[in-house]
């Protein structure tokens, strides 16, 4: 690849492909959160429909997935702070 | 971003083979990336609807397992789609006020 562009091509198609990696990371992290969601909330038979609240369920998983991401690098981030001080 | 149709001035246009090739690189990793995504979903929905459907693998499968697998497939694609517009939307939110994290 490297002799069929010129300079500016070339580096135009490298921030091409790190966008495009970027997307590709943020689906793959939408596949692992979906097959986890998945998991803890349909818990009854696949039917035409979503049973009762499985749909909020779904999103309220996403949503506690990364409060609880959050919360943990908080608490870390706490903890190495106070190993600091008493030191 | 640069312009599509290589208007700008101050850099000229590559020439024409040129930006047929770079169109082509392009449209095939974008095709790569669509299939590993197709992909990864029909493995997953496999994966979880063979797990919920067929509890009792018995010699062929029932007319009751496959309508289990069709709706099983539909309401996957569809949990998917919930948490992809969830995780983008939060993501989205994050980004406006980064001091959440």
């Amino acid at each position: 690849m490297a002799d069929q562009f010129d300079e500016a091509t070339r580096k135009e198609l490298a921030n091409f492909v790190q966008a495009e990696q970027a997307q590709a990371h943020l689906t793959a992290q939408i596949h692992s959160l979906t097959s986890m969601c998945w998991d803890k909330c349909i818990t009854s038979n696949p039917s035409s429909r979503f049973a009762r609240g499985e749909e909020s369920c779904l999103a309220n998983c996403v949503e506690r997935f990364l409060d609880t991401s959050l919360y943990m690098v908080k608490q870390i981030q706490e903890q190495r702070d106070r190993a600091q001080l008493s030191r | 971003m640069s312009s599509f149709f290589g208007s700008s001035s101050s850099t000229p246009s590559p020439a024409p083979d040129m930006a047929s090739r770079r169109q082509a690189f392009m449209d095939t990793y974008r095709q790569e990336m669509a299939l590993t995504n197709a992909q990864e979903l029909m493995n997953k929905c496999n994966e979880k609807c063979f797990a919920k459907c067929v509890t009792k693998p018995g010699g062929s499968l029932s007319g009751s397992e496959q309508s289990c697998l069709s709706n099983c497939l539909q309401r996957y694609m569809e949990a998917f789609n919930i948490v992809s517009k969830t995780y983008i939307a939060r993501v989205q939110k994050e980004r406006i006020s980064p001091e959440l994290a």
